[in-house]
């Protein structure tokens, strides 16, 4: 069995490609093994910023031999026939063909074509170069003269060297012969670009990864990553600091360099008056540095870490403080930014308001566009506050504060750190408003209003915060779906998958009694009615919440104004998809609602038996399928599902002969003529009586409990009664009485949909 | 006069810095130019980077290009960022297979010792939406700080590039801090001399800095700006129709003048926070569109290569 060793040694390669690339490398490179019958033990890739390296162990030395048997024309069939087939099949004469004789006797020819398995390293030479000229990197490049002629090599950089051997173990291995863009592949890598430049020549893996290690190169990216969190963590210990862990900066810094030495700078603590979440966004975007914590006061050190490509000769004095020198200008922009934005705002300063107030003014003022068919981000505001302050009441929050929090809680997108580092949206808004003295929950619900930003993230449930956080997300999703933007399979360009989940978290964690339709009208209803004076909008609005006629709406879209002031008519389409709006939008809710509760371990079946019934009220939804799960695990319920199986089963049965719906009817009491068929029906007159009154109450429970008690009576008719009686009066009202069980199951829950 | 060394010596002095690297880069064959006399944001916008690079005709060039870059304004208060600073660009068409070695070779020149420094290329795509142009290269790093921008040009004013040329773009003053070893731009050692004869950065654009910074967040006349902008399109548009002669053209660099005149205002008016989101990205466009016109037109002409 022989191994490959395969380099492409280029330029710097951008880290954030690095894995995707040895992986791509990987895969396309086996694949296409596989695909030419070689099948091979193992495969590994690496990246280093300069290198792409993929390691397969256990290929044989050539392709398995290939026989093929191809049928030709009869014997004595015309000479054009004979001709393309000793053509296609590649022989000589019919000489070299054999003759077979069918099963009525007839006589044809038969041409037996075998193939030697080409030699491994031929394949490879043909293989090779092909991945390198079609590798899927997300960006490449033409480079040098060649760029001027036609189909030049495309890299990710302009790529130098290859490395290509292949061989048994045992013996000195061979090199693969092929040649691109004018690059032989060969035995030649290089070391380090500063620490060891010099050329290598290898043989195979394991002396190419311990060349390269002496030559000041790890290969590979796990144990780069590796060496830094160690290092990072001994220096910040060694300090009596914590690291403030970043995987997705580490994955970045291990990708830029080959050789990680970790150092430790620092700036004036003067600086640590910024925001923490500035300091580090600035220092991690812009330097590509890790922060550290002290845990005596618990803010951010003034220290950093940098991880470094060289040893240098004074043992790093240098580029600690050079870079010390680069966080400092950094942190100085960062203070500049931080300190303008509490001050006034030129040309919006007039009006005497807090300084966050003027960058409101300013932000109307731009009409910066939030949506080229929602408007400018002026008049989200203005939905998203009359929103929150109509949802207020409904989570226990004071409207005036969700009404207030609502209109600062964007304006921090004009200020200049958070244009600077959008990361810090509502961080920021919610700094500035303490600081211009606005109320504590109005200040955090500019924060949170954007929570949850995924599936980890803090639910908020400060009153304020809530009504500002599903006014802002209920508006984004009725708007998107209002003008047709809906998420398509992977695409979801505005995050409104994030949106209707962060809805349903809030509304499940805190317990909101609210219905889906209510909240999707109450949002549709403000993006349909524009201020004008000759629109008295709040009436229409109300109409709108309580006739649920979305014609009306309509009607006021109808005298909506276009930017140059004509009035325009709604099309059709847009009536039709106003009133879509809210189908849709529950059910993608519903979708959103399964997903989330499927992925936190609920059974599927028993969410489709909870959805079957309709309902729009998160948290009962939610609330029933615990109830049902509860009831399911017990006895009484597991053997009440069963019998339920049971009455469906013989109803579908019964059904398809008598058709759908013959024993809708309410059974007879005079035809009830066994004993059993009699308890049946009285408990049933009890239990559903108290199902009922227990749903009414929301009791779920107790609801369950309630028709648990028709379990003995269930199995006691199944075991004395035949359904199937001869007397047709009696079939139709033990059947009619089966039926009858069956609605009162379904008042909990669609049981037809939970699996045995 | 006694002779000062300190007074051409890269480490020493400002000047001395871009002394040796014009006489690197002249060594390597570049024709040294001098900057052009236009308001720019960045090297690239002088013609001898921008029409140049489009063609096959082999083209090296190296120069200084004072770059204005108006929101960059910090009323001289911070350590290394300038509305007014001077870059280094060497343009090679086509890029040479050794060209990060030779920008290598070309710090150690100015003193950039890479056994102390820790010298690194980081991803850093470059694009000019204005000049439609775009290329892939990095951001070159020493000890952090983002002293160079090494590009591949890929197109430029909308154009393929036909051979591809490497564009280097070195921030003069920031590379200068590292090798004086300085913490702050205004520290630097203009002319290497000390006491009395020493002048400093500081001493020839501190007040600039605080006079334009005032004048670009301040005082600039918007309305002024947005009539610059407007004549400076139509006149660009206007030179371009009246250089048109079949398949050559006549008028190209005066016309790509107005083109850099409309960026400028651009720039201006972006500074003065005057310009909305939409509007920028339509300026943007504006820009552009007179960009391309510039490029297509020099195509047509002798210094393209591709006529007579
Ligand atoms: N405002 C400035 N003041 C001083 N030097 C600068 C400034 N802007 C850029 N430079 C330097 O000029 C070099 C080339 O400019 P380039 O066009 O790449 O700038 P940039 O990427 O916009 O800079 P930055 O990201 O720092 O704003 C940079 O590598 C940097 O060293
Ligand atoms: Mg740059």
């Amino acid at each position: 069995m022989s191994d490959l060793l395969f380099e492409l040694f280029s330029e710097e390669i951008p880290a954030r490609m690095q894995a995707q690339a040895a992986a791509d490398l990987k895969k396309l490179v086996t694949d296409a093994l596989v695909e030419r019958g070689l099948l091979y033990e193992a495969a590994t890739s690496f990246a280093t910023p300069r290198r792409l390296t993929l390691h397969i162990v256990g290929l044989p030395p050539s392709q398995p031999d290939q026989r093929e048997e191809k049928k030709g024309p009869r014997v004595g069939a015309p000479e054009a026939a004979v001709a393309g087939f000793l053509k296609s099949a590649g022989l000589a004469s019919l000489d070299e063909a054999r003759i077979d004789t069918d099963k009525k006797g007839g006589q044809f020819y038969v041409a037996v074509i075998e193939k030697k398995g080409a030699p491994t390293l031929d394949v490879l030479a043909e293989i090779l170069p092909a991945t390198i000229k079609n590798f899927p990197w997300p960006k490449s490049m033409r480079w040098g003269a060649a760029s001027a002629e036609a189909n030049p090599l495309r890299w990710v950089r302009p790529l130098h060297a290859i490395v290509a051997t292949f061989g048994p173990e045992t013996e000195e291995p061979e090199i693969v012969p092929f040649e691109v863009g004018g690059i032989k592949a060969g035995n030649v890598t290089f070391g380090h670009r500063f620490l060891a430049p010099g050329a290598l020549k290898v043989r195979r893996f394991d002396d190419y990864v311990s060349k390269l290690y002496d030559a000041k190169v790890v290969l590979d990216p796990a144990r780069r990553r590796d060496v830094i969190l160690h290092d990072c963590k001994d220096l910040a210990f060694a300090q009596g600091l914590e690291l403030v862990e970043d995987e997705g900066l580490l994955h970045e810094v291990a990708g830029l360099v080959e050789w990680p030495v970790v150092l430790m700078g620092e700036f004036d603590a003067g600086f640590l008056d910024i925001p923490g979440e500035v300091i580090r966004a600035t220092i991690r975007a812009n330097q590509k540095c890790f922060v550290l914590r002290d845990p005596a006061t618990g803010g951010l050190a003034n220290k950093f870490l940098l991880v470094s490509n060289v040893l240098a000769s004074d043992g790093g004095k240098a580029i600690a403080a050079g870079n010390g020198r680069v966080v400092r200008a950094r942190l100085s922009d960062a203070l500049y930014f931080w300190q303008t934005d509490q001050g006034p705002l030129p040309d919006f300063s007039a009006s005497g308001k807090p300084p966050l107030d003027q960058r409101l003014e300013k932000l109307r003022a731009l009409n910066i566009v939030f949506h080229a068919k929602l408007g400018t981000q002026g008049q989200r505001v203005d939905r998203i506050i009359a929103l929150a302050r109509e949802l207020a009441p409904k989570v226990g929050a004071d409207p005036e504060k969700a009404a207030r929090a609502s209109e600062l809680a964007k304006a921090d997108l004009v200020t200049e750190v958070v244009g600077e580092f959008p990361e810090t949206q509502g961080l920021m808004g919610r700094r500035y408003a303490e600081l211009q003295g606005e109320d504590a929950e109005v200040a955090a619900a500019i924060e949170e209003h954007y929570k949850p930003q995924g599936p980890t993230d803090r639910i908020p449930n400060a009153p304020v915060s809530v009504a500002v956080a599903l006014a802002d997300k209920l508006d984004t999703l009725v708007g998107f779906w209002a003008i047709d933007e809906k998420p398509t399979g992977s695409k979801d360009p505005f995050a409104l998958r994030r949106a209707a989940l962060g809805v349903i978290r809030i509304i499940l964690e805190n317990g909101l009694r609210l219905r889906l339709a209510d909240l999707i009208d109450g949002a549709l209803a403000w993006h349909l009615t524009e201020p004008d004076p000759e629109i008295d909008a709040l009436s229409a609005r109300e109409y709108l919440m309580t006739v649920k006629h979305l014609d009306i709406a309509v009607g006021l879209a109808k005298r909506r104004r276009t930017e140059r002031g004509e009035i325009v008519a709604p099309t059709g389409e847009g009536y039709l998809r106003a009133a879509g709006v809210e189908g849709e939008l529950k059910a993608f809710f519903a979708d959103r609602l399964k997903i989330d509760l499927r992925d936190r371990g609920a059974r599927h079946d028993l969410l489709d038996a909870v959805f079957a019934l309709g309902g729009d009220d998160l948290v009962l939804i939610v609330r029933r399928i615990e109830a049902l799960d509860a009831f399911l695990k017990t006895e009484d319920g597991a053997s009440l599902l069963a019998g339920y199986k049971r009455a469906a089963n013989i109803l579908k049965a019964e059904e398809k002969k008598d058709g759908g719906g013959a024993f809708e009817a309410a059974p007879s009491g005079d035809l009830l003529v066994e004993a059993e068929e009699r308890a049946l029906f009285a408990a049933m007159e009890t239990a559903t009586a108290e199902a009922d009154a227990a749903l009414k109450a929301e009791n779920f429970e107790a609801a369950m409990q309630a028709l648990s008690t028709l379990r003995a009576p269930t199995d006691a008719f199944f075991d004395k009664v035949t359904v199937n009686a001869d007397k047709p009066e009696l079939r139709k009202n033990r059947l009619s009485l089966l039926s009858k069980l069956r609605r009162a199951i379904h008042l909990v829950a669609d049981f037809s949909r939970i699996g045995g | 006069m006694t002779q000062n060394p300190s007074a051409l010596d890269p480490k020493k002095s400002f000047q001395g810095l871009i002394l040796t690297l014009q006489t690197f880069w002249a060594r390597q064959g570049a024709v040294v130019l001098q900057p052009y006399d236009m308001e720019v944001g960045a090297g690239t916008f002088h013609p001898a980077t921008t029409l140049r690079s489009l063609g096959k005709k082999p083209w090296k060039a190296a120069y200084v290009q004072p770059s204005r870059r108006p929101k960059d304004g910090r009323y001289g208060e911070n350590p290394n960022r300038l509305q007014h600073y001077y870059q280094f660009q060497v343009i090679l068409k086509p890029s040479p297979d050794n060209l990060q070695d030779l920008y290598l070779q070309s710090l150690a020149a100015i003193g950039v010792d890479s056994v102390l420094h820790d010298i690194r290329f980081v991803e850093d795509d470059w694009e000019s939406p204005t000049l439609g142009a775009w290329g892939l290269g990095w951001e070159c790093w020493c000890d952090g700080m983002e002293v160079s921008q090494f590009t591949y040009f890929q197109q430029v004013a909308g154009v393929e590039c036909s051979p591809v040329s490497g564009e280097l773009t070195y921030g003069l003053e920031r590379l200068a801090m590292y090798v004086q070893g300085v913490e702050n731009v205004y520290d630097l050692n203009f002319n290497g001399l000390d006491g009395d004869a020493r002048i400093s950065y500081g001493d020839v654009f501190l007040q600039a800095e605080q006079e334009y910074s005032r004048h670009n967040f301040e005082a600039a006349d918007v309305k002024k700006l947005f009539g610059d902008f407007e004549r400076a399109e139509a006149e660009c548009k206007a030179l371009l129709a009246f250089g048109e002669r079949d398949d050559k053209h006549l008028m190209v660099l005066p016309a790509y003048d107005q083109c850099v005149k409309a960026s400028h205002a651009f720039n201006l008016l972006d500074a003065r926070g005057v310009i909305s989101v939409t509007e920028r990205q339509s300026y943007i466009l504006r820009v552009r569109e007179l960009a391309k016109a510039c490029g297509a037109a020099w195509l047509k002409t002798d210094g393209a290569g591709l006529v007579g």
